[in-house]
């Protein structure tokens, strides 16, 4: 999902007036598809409301999962437009073209994309419209537009009279649209660069914020499904003539991907879907285990691959000391805290759902092709999203809750049971690499050379292509990108499927893969004898932002300095989605190979700074993600089926685990660039690096194995 | 037919006993402040109060409220404890994709109301069923503290 940005080269306005007087405007963006989202009849679109009563309505066409984009994406809107912010209010947005990700060519929400992607765009709506604010203005005083100026939802001109955005709004949507509305000098920011509080907190305590699992709709049934515990397995035979007598069943359907009972309510589904009997044929993967996969992908890295990257000549390359070391990572589930589930109605007309999704645009198309209707015909509201972090991009649930509406006739509500959330696949791939390095006399690398073997996301997810060399770059992306200034340097892609469904997960490939570089380098810095710290800082010459990233962290954590007995400290760096953020994680480990982080001190450059409290709280957010998954995560399979199934087997970092976060944003005048996912890569190799500080014990396999840890 | 008080009132509801109160709450009174996580009491996202004290209702059948009074997040802001605790809470802005803060904040007030200047391992003891996929702990520990010493003046 690193696709660059290409701004629209004809982004053009329409504006037109709203019964009530307003002003609504709009900038619609080309779709430049690269992925199969059915065209849609044009229909003038907003990002903007002005009303009489001065409220100015924001519309956001992204999810709202937690990352704070209902509240970035009017604070762009609100800058260039001079608003009031206390009277913004935000709305979320259907499915329309001119809602698409600038980046994605698509309307969806991932990849750390939004803030990067609508930095441009909506900041030129809110310009677009204050400039024709003062245009009616000054229209009005018969005066000079120069002669006026902006502030806090007025139109001032010089001599001292003022008219506010919401009387001038009917007058302003008459005026023409500016081609090129001149944006502001950063210097002048008002609203950007601040910790605004966030709009979507007030609905969020008192339980009133509408997630998807919220949905009600009158006559609605709701259905839980049983999918076969194998993947790739299907129901052979199928009695539910139990489930059926349970009250409040109505209906027990089978579908390709399993079978479902619609009941009144989900505890009454839950019953029924556990009183099925269903004998299941397998399919071929009722053999897959855990140490198969393993097996099958460390072999992989004995094996040639296809070239990702390859400078210099590794092989020729003469070393005084040479490394080589093999890494892990399983395959993990998102375990959004809001369990999958999607409301669906098809009525004769056409189709609408309720759902949390980070992909509205592709689900129309999708949905359309499911109930053979016009892509038009697909209505998609989207609700607030109970965590997405890729998962929710997956139509698995959108397009079983629509066939079930479909065959029972009736508004269907599908729910996961949180077994069936971590039980349905779409997970991180399982990886494993394996690296050579090389030291010269003086402990100067001199070669580094890396073999990625895992599954492909981008030839699983059904809209991504290898690209021709054969390298999946979601695979090996935190490898492949090694910053540091080695000569001879080669990374390889052996592609190997065992035969599960992977998918997007926060921070993608960077989630496993800065885990082993990191790890690997840190290793190379104790063969050289060198500081950990010093050792990468003087291979990052030639790349300042990772370099001042690194500096940022390791002075606010006081590398060097001591720290209270038994605590140890490592440190790891990464760039992804366009953000440079090292970490310094302080570490203990027990006798009994506990390990306890302590304090987690992280330095981010992303760009300029839209909202600096929703940074520091995206980047702490990611830590504890990415400190889960090295304490706690993994999926593992045996006789074909999931051997984790809710948080007891599948645990979370908990109040009592969390150690204390220090954020700190480099200063920068680059463009933004993503912040929902870059915290979380460097987090688990912090921690590896400080336990082997702490034990000499270098862990190159997660989950980490306190057994490995425990002192003989 | 079932007699259950929820946030003060009396309400009837024909619903097998052994249904746990979450989806009593959620599917039969429509009151969907109260949230889904697990099924199994490892979350604590379903957590409510009864007569006070912090339960989970994903898996205490409904038979087990009969004579108690169940209160839910809708209710919080009627109380003067569960209103400090929400203006801590957003105070501090904790909330992220916000879908565990209910249950979050159910727990913090049940644990306000029984204990008004709450340690940092009194925190943890009565927060650590409380799962966050989004990691706000610390800015949970902050408001805790901060509705505490709200309280308190």
């Amino acid at each position: 999902m690193n696709a660059a940005f290409r701004p629209s080269r004809r982004n053009f306005l329409k504006t037109t007036a709203l019964a009530g007087g307003g002003l609504t405007i709009g900038f619609v963006l080309p779709a430049a598809s690269r992925l199969a989202q059915a065209a849609t009849e044009f229909k003038p679109n907003a990002y903007l409301r002005i009303a009489p009563d001065n409220r100015i309505t924001v519309m956001c066409g992204l999810s709202e999962m937690g990352q704070g984009v209902l509240t970035a994406i009017p604070m762009l809107v609100a800058e260039e437009l001079d608003a009031d912010w206390t009277r913004v209010r935000v709305e979320q947005a259907g499915v329309d073209r001119a809602f698409n990700n600038p980046i994605f060519g698509m309307q969806a929400t991932g990849g750390s994309t939004s803030v990067r992607g609508h930095w441009e765009p909506m900041r030129k709506a809110g310009a677009a419209a204050r400039e024709m604010l003062v245009a009616a203005a000054a229209a009005t005083w018969k005066a000079d537009p120069a002669d006026c100026r902006t502030e806090k939802g007025m139109v001032i001109h010089k001599s001292g009279k003022k008219l506010s955005y919401g009387k001038l709004a009917a007058k302003a949507a008459g005026q023409p649209v500016p081609e090129k509305p001149t944006l502001k000098d950063p210097k002048s920011f008002k609203i950007l660069g601040r910790g605004l509080r966030r709009l979507d907190t007030p609905a969020k305590v008192n339980g009133s914020a509408k997630f998807g699992l919220d949905v009600r709709l009158p006559g609605m049934l709701i259905a839980v499904m049983a999918r076969p515990p194998v993947p790739g397995g299907k129901a052979a035979s199928v009695d539910d003539s139990k489930a059926k007598a349970i009250q409040g069943v109505r209906q027990v359907i089978q579908l390709p991907q399993g079978v479902a009972v619609l009941a009144d309510g989900y505890w009454q589904a839950k019953q029924g879907r556990d009183a099925l009997e269903i004998k299941w044929d397998d399919g071929p993967n009722g053999g897959l285990s855990s140490a198969g996969v393993t097996k099958m992908l460390t072999d992989a890295t004995t094996q040639e691959g296809k070239v990702g990257r390859n400078e210099g000549d590794v092989g020729a390359a003469s070393a005084a000391k040479a490394l080589e070391a093999v890494y892990e990572a399983p395959y993990l589930a998102h375990a959004c805290m809001e369990p999958m589930n999607c409301t669906a109605w098809v009525k004769p007309d056409g189709v609408e759902i309720w759902v949390g999704t980070q992909s509205q645009g592709p689900s129309q198309g999708i949905l359309s092709q499911v109930a053979s209707v016009d892509p038009g015909k697909v209505k998609v509201n989207t609700m607030y999203l109970g965590g997405g972090f890729g998962r929710r991009f997956a139509p698995d649930f959108t397009i079983d809750a629509t066939l079930l509406s479909k065959m029972s006739g009736k508004p269907v509500k599908l729910v996961y049971t949180r077994e069936d959330d971590m039980r349905a696949y779409f997970y991180r791939p399982a990886s494993v690499t394996r690296f050579r390095g090389g030291l010269d006399a003086g402990g100067k690398p001199v070669s580094f050379s890396a073999r990625v073997a895992s599954p492909s996301i981008m030839a699983g997810s059904g809209f991504m292509e290898i690209p021709p060399n054969g390298v999946d770059s979601l695979a090996v992306e935190g490898v492949e990108d090694l910053p540091y200034d080695i000569p001879n340097l080669r990374v390889e892609y052996a592609r190997q499927e065992p035969g599960v469904q992977v998918w997007f997960w926060r921070s993608v490939g960077h989630s496993q893969n800065i885990f082993f570089s990191e790890s690997f380098v840190d290793e190379m810095a104790h063969a050289a004898g060198q500081d950990p710290y010093e050792f990468r800082r003087d291979l990052l010459g030639k790349q300042p932002r990772y370099k001042g990233a690194l500096e940022l962290a390791a002075q606010k954590a006081g590398w060097g300095r001591p720290l209270p007995k038994g605590v140890h400290r490592g440190i790891a760096v990464a760039q992804s989605f366009g953000s440079y953020v090292a970490e310094v994680a302080e570490v203990s480990v027990g006798s009994d190979g506990q390990v306890k982080v302590h304090r987690v001190v992280a330095a981010v450059d992303c760009g300029r700074t839209v909202n600096p409290t929703i940074i520091q709280r995206q980047i702490e957010s990611a830590i504890v993600f990415g400190l889960t998954a090295a304490l706690y995560g993994k999926i593992t399979f045996k006789d074909g089926k999931v051997e984790q199934g809710n948080f007891d087997s599948y645990p979370m970092l908990r109040m009592s685990e969390m150690p204390k976060v220090e954020v700190h944003i480099v200063p920068s005048t680059e463009a933004p660039s993503g912040i929902g996912e870059p915290g979380l890569p460097a987090a688990a190799p912090a921690v590896t690096n400080a336990i082997f500080a702490a034990t000499g014990k270098r862990i190159r396999r997660l989950p980490i194995d306190p057994t490995e840890l425990k002192k003989a | 037919m079932l007699s259950l008080t929820v946030n003060g009132k009396t309400i009837k509801v024909d619903i097998a006993p052994d249904t746990p109160i979450l989806w009593v709450l959620r599917d039969a009174l429509g009151m969907t402040g109260t949230k889904f996580g697990c099924g199994i009491a490892l979350c604590g996202a379903c957590t409510v109060h009864l007569d006070g004290a912090a339960i989970r209702s994903c898996v205490t059948p409904v038979s087990a409220a009969a004579g108690k009074k169940i209160t839910t997040i809708e209710a919080m802001s009627a109380g003067k404890v569960g209103k400090a605790v929400q203006a801590a809470w957003i105070k501090h802005d904790v909330p992220q994709c916000g879908y565990c803060q209910s249950g979050q904040i159910m727990s913090a007030t049940a644990l306000l109301a029984g204990n008004a200047k709450p340690s940092d391992a009194d925190i943890d003891a009565a927060m650590s069923g409380n799962l966050c996929r989004c990691g706000t702990y610390n800015q949970i520990r902050a408001a805790i503290h901060d509705a505490a010493a709200h309280l308190k003046a």
